[in-house]
């Protein structure tokens, strides 16, 4: 066993091979007052100290509500916002704590598919120019073989070489994202943050690009963060999931433990909340029904963030901030309750 | 790649969306000129403008200084002392009207483009420069700006062309120099907005440069909104010059200017009304044209807004 | 069940600089008292259209309302809501039929506090002085569930968060007893724990005042868990109309099969793909002059392309656009 609260290290017994490994990261966003002599007064708490690992080849899915730091999590292990504290490791490499052209050289490694498929896409520029665009700035590769090369891309992605010459505006929403998928797939990455790349999207399109994501996985041996907070999408391209709330992760685990044994009570929560598509189960559900909304990550409760709007909140809740430990074999939980047993169960 | 069909499979290579290509954007603007008829307008008032300027020379029916003091304020054409060989009348000292509007649009024009060329490309550079460091420079930077902008631009103007003394080149960089903060406050809030979008974002996770990033992606996204405000810029600069013409401080009174007409013309604003109305017209028009393009061009320069109008 | 509403081929179209858009082409359909009908359908599907035109909450031009009638059974005997007088517009709108938008925060008016709006909108149809109208308004806001009515009456609208704004939305549409109750994808930008909440709300409320919701949406989970009745709307046709049960069970149209196989389902084998429809919709500035969604359906044959389908009756309140009977697999 590892240390509980620690990072899932390669000392641990016949270690899991993790690509990624993120330790302690924190991301706080300063707030400033005063216009001419600025100080800060506080701070957002985006990402509060989470360590967790991603192995080659899987899809570990983040869940949870707007304001809970999903998104930053996947900017920081990035460094596109670099982290306020914590480590982040690509293989063997240290990203945290590279120097602007160090990280450069890596980058192409690590790509980012964004929510907003539109302005994501420089609109004055060609999708040719686009997808080649990473090509040229790593500058690998001959003008020609650069084409040759966004012409394979585009048609990985289910577009094709008259698609190069047109500009984004011209595209629809699920025709922009295979552009987005082209241009980061440019590089042969071996990991790609996809922060909620599916969210914009209408619901037949949707299934389409999801497909496209696992049949490019399963074909270039990608390794996905995959940012969402449609539990139902998560849980169908996820190996394992991670669900954060108020820049903490609440649990981590398989996703068939996650979504069929839930520990934590807000993971539980969110399951219930989640409407299934099937009017006669949607009837006779007993929902968990959560009062509230989530607080502001400016001024997150004391101890447990989420002991504001649990049904099982006790007082050592508001007190202490539970440990986040394994409690079952590679399920981890932060909560006082959690245990073997079902300590920590909500009862309908 | 062969194993590629599985993906094919998963969206349909639909091509609804327009051809592309120089010739049909070139329908499209036309078409766009069609729908906005003020537009369309407003171009062919500056391209009247402009055209006498560059052929000033052989569309002028006269030399606009030489002096016919015989037919000296020679009502125009149209009225009953008028005469077909001056159709806009003849000034105090029998110089052509028409002639000198003509030539006169040269002064306004010179002094409009390199005015607006000198404050857009300095105000681009700081403007880029207070919006990309941010921090402390920027706040020097605006702090300046908003300083310039506050005072009233007409008598620092002024002030200025009276220390300065006459001249073509001195007029054109008072109003170069005076205008910079305009362009700057653009620059920087524009920068600001497209550095915080996905774009830029993209454009550092494959590893650009800051270098690459200003000169690829926030540049050429500058262009619309800055040729925006440099064509409203450059009509406010006709005004200006008129004005400091007028008031006897922009080039010296010999060389045929619209302000310098004015200034003229006030003192037989009462008998000959006609030697002050046509040059004031003439401002009118170009200004009026020139508004009327830059409103256009707001619209025509954002793809956002004409992907909207699809 | 008695009827309330009863829309018979809506047309709207668009007359942009671009080309005329085809908003709506023939859409009918009816609402029953105190019922939920749900509308699903992607983006530019014309969901939101239909209901705009009903309460001519469209721009005109570029809108423009081609045919139709929408017959709604007032308490004096019934009137056509297409064609009534601006005056007549307004006692309808906020008066007999209120609507919830998607987007509660550009809906409400930012500098005015949100007890003011809720009582303006009571004073505007109702015969109440000032004191009575911010009784019932805090009465209302109380039962919209919004602790603290009282003290948050003279807040306003930036000081509340998503889920309450959302619940002001729903205190002004029901502030004047409307009958009926048009809610546009009004979860689409809560969070899941969140709709939930608007969910119960929605649905307690339609309880006690048994009005009648049209519930507007993109999400059929949410259809699933609210509607007694859908209309499944694709490229400004109304493609199938059902119970709700049996739409699920039973799907008839092949949009409206493609969608639901488009869902990940809950307890599926990993690695299983999601059946997608293949394709996007069609550009609705080519006048639909065979069925629309021919393009991406697996089963379309020629018949599909030489005319538009009418609605076919296939089951006991159960409609649909199609051609091809997917029980018998089969052309009808």
């Amino acid at each position: 066993m590892p240390e509980p609260n620690g990072p899932p290290t390669a000392t641990a017994d016949p270690a899991p091979e993790y690509l990624v490994r993120v330790e302690h990261l924190k991301k706080h966003f300063p707030i400033m007052r005063g216009i001419v002599w600025q100080r800060q007064v506080g701070a957002v708490k985006a990402v509060d100290d989470i360590s967790f690992g991603i192995r080659a080849g899987e899809t570990l899915g983040v869940v949870g509500e707007s304001g809970c730091g999903k998104s930053t999590t996947g900017r920081a292990i990035l460094q596109l916002q670099p982290p306020s504290s914590g480590r982040v490791f690509l293989d063997e490499v240290e990203l945290t704590g590279l120097n602007e052209s160090a990280l450069r050289r890596v980058r192409p490694r690590m790509q980012m598919i964004f929510q907003d498929s539109y302005d994501s896409l420089n609109p004055r520029h060609s999708v040719g120019r686009i997808i080649m665009e990473p090509m040229v700035v790593q500058g690998i590769m001959e003008e020609a073989d650069r084409r040759s090369r966004m012409a394979e891309l585009l048609d990985l992605v289910g577009l094709n070489l008259n698609h190069a010459v047109r500009y984004p505006h011209e595209f629809s929403g699920g025709q922009r994202q295979r552009i987005n998928i082209a241009r980061a797939l440019a590089l042969n990455p071996d990991f790609i943050v996809c922060d909620e790349p599916i969210s914009a999207l209408d619901v037949s399109i949707q299934a389409q690009v999801v497909n496209l994501f696992e049949d490019l996985q399963r074909k270039l041996g990608l390794t996905y963060l995959f940012i969402a907070h449609d539990l139902s999408m998560v849980q169908h391209i996820s190996d394992r999931v991670a669900v954060m709330y108020l820049g903490k992760v609440m649990e981590l685990a398989d996703r068939d433990d996650l979504f069929d044994d839930p520990l934590h009570p807000y993971t539980q929560s969110l399951i219930s909340a989640v409407p299934v598509p099937d009017p006669k189960l949607e009837r006779n559900r007993r929902r968990i029904t959560l009062q509230g909304e989530v607080p502001s990550p400016a001024r997150p409760p004391r101890g447990c963030v989420f002991h504001t709007r649990c049904p099982l909140a006790q007082e050592i809740c508001s007190e202490q901030a539970p440990e986040y430990r394994e409690v079952l074999p590679e399920h981890f939980v932060a909560c006082h309750f959690a245990d073997r047993k079902g300590g920590s169960k909500i009862s309908v | 790649m062969a194993d590629t069909a599985d993906i094919k499979e998963t969206g349909l290579l639909v091509d609804q969306a327009a051809e592309t290509g120089f010739r049909s954007r070139l329908i499209y603007v036309g078409r766009l000129l069609w729908r906005d008829k003020t537009g369309l307008v407003g171009l062919i008032m500056f391209l009247i403008v402009v055209i006498s300027a560059v052929f000033a020379p052989v569309l002028a029916p006269y030399d606009p200084l030489r002096q016919d003091l015989r037919a000296a304020k020679q009502p125009p054409a149209w009225s009953e002392e008028g005469d077909i060989s001056h159709p806009l009348g003849t000034d105090n000292l029998g110089r052509d009207i028409l002639s000198r509007i003509i030539y006169g649009s040269r002064v306004s024009l010179t002094v409009g483009f390199f005015g607006v060329l000198i404050a857009c490309s300095l105000g681009l550079l700081i403007g880029l420069i207070a919006g990309y460091l941010g921090g402390r420079v920027d706040n020097v930077i605006m702090g300046l700006v908003n300083l310039i902008l506050a005072l009233p631009y007409l008598v620092f103007v002024v002030f200025i062309a009276a220390i300065l003394g006459q001249g073509l080149i001195i007029v054109i960089l008072i109003f170069g120099f005076t205008d910079i903060p305009i362009f700057v406050r653009i620059t920087r809030g524009e920068v600001l907005r497209i550095r915080e979008s996905g774009f830029v974002e993209a454009a550092l996770s494959i590893g650009s440069t800051r270098k690459r990033i200003i000169f690829n992606h926030i540049l050429p996204n500058l262009i619309g909104p800055l040729i925006t405000i440099a064509t409203f810029e450059m009509s406010a600069m006709i005004f200006y010059e008129a004005g400091l013409g007028f008031l006897g401080l922009s080039v010296p009174p010999s060389v045929p200017s619209w302000g310098n007409m004015l200034a003229t013309g006030r003192k037989y604003l009462t008998i000959y009304p006609w030697i002050a109305t046509f040059p004031g017209l003439a401002i009118v028009f170009t200004g009026l044209g020139m508004n009327l393009l830059g409103d256009w061009l707001r619209d025509v320069l954002d793809p956002r807004l004409r992907r909207m109008k699809k | 069940m008695s009827r309330i509403l009863t829309v018979k081929n809506l047309v709207t179209r668009f007359y942009t600089f671009d080309g005329v858009v085809h908003a709506l082409n023939g859409v009918s359909f009816h609402l029953d008292h105190g019922e939920t009908l749900a509308i699903v359908g992607e983006s530019g599907s014309g969901k939101s259209v239909t209901m705009m035109s009903l309460l001519h909450l469209l721009p005109m031009p570029p809108a423009r309302i081609e045919e139709g009638e929408a017959v709604f059974e007032d308490d004096d005997g019934p009137i056509d809501l297409l064609k009534l007088s601006k005056p007549e517009r307004r006692r309808v709108r906020g008066g007999k039929i209120g609507y919830i938008f998607q987007d509660a925060l550009s809906a409400l008016n930012p500098v005015m506090t949100v007890g003011r709006q809720v009582r303006e909108s009571i004073m505007e149809h109702l015969s109440l002085d000032q004191k009575a109208a911010r009784e019932r308004t805090i009465q209302l806001l109380e039962h919209v569930g919004i602790p603290g009515a009282k003290s948050r009456y003279g807040n306003y609208p930036h000081q509340f968060s998503g889920g309450m704004r959302q619940r002001v939305m729903i205190a002004v549409a029901i502030a004047c007893d409307p009958k009926i109750v048009i809610a546009d994808e009004p979860t689409t930008a809560l969070d899941v724990t969140v709709q939930a909440q608007i969910i119960e709300l929605t649905k307690r409320i339609q309880d006690e005042l048994g009005i009648s919701v049209i519930w507007i949406t993109h999400d059929l989970g949410v259809v699933a868990g609210i509607a007694d009745r859908v209309l499944v709307m694709y490229a400004g046709s109304a493609v199938e109309i059902s119970p709700v049960d049996r739409l699920y069970e039973h799907p008839q149209h092949p949009y409206t099969e493609g969608l639901l196989a488009a869902l990940p389902r809950v307890g599926a084998k990993r690695g299983k793909r999601l059946a997608s429809i293949k394709g996007s919709p069609p550009d609705l500035q080519e006048p639909p002059r065979h069925c629309q969604f021919a393009w991406r359906c697996p089963y379309n044959f020629d018949r599909c392309w030489a005319s538009a389908p009418p609605l076919f009756e296939v089951g006991e309140g159960h409609y649909t656009k199609c051609y091809y009977d997917m029980d018998q697999e089969r052309p009808r």
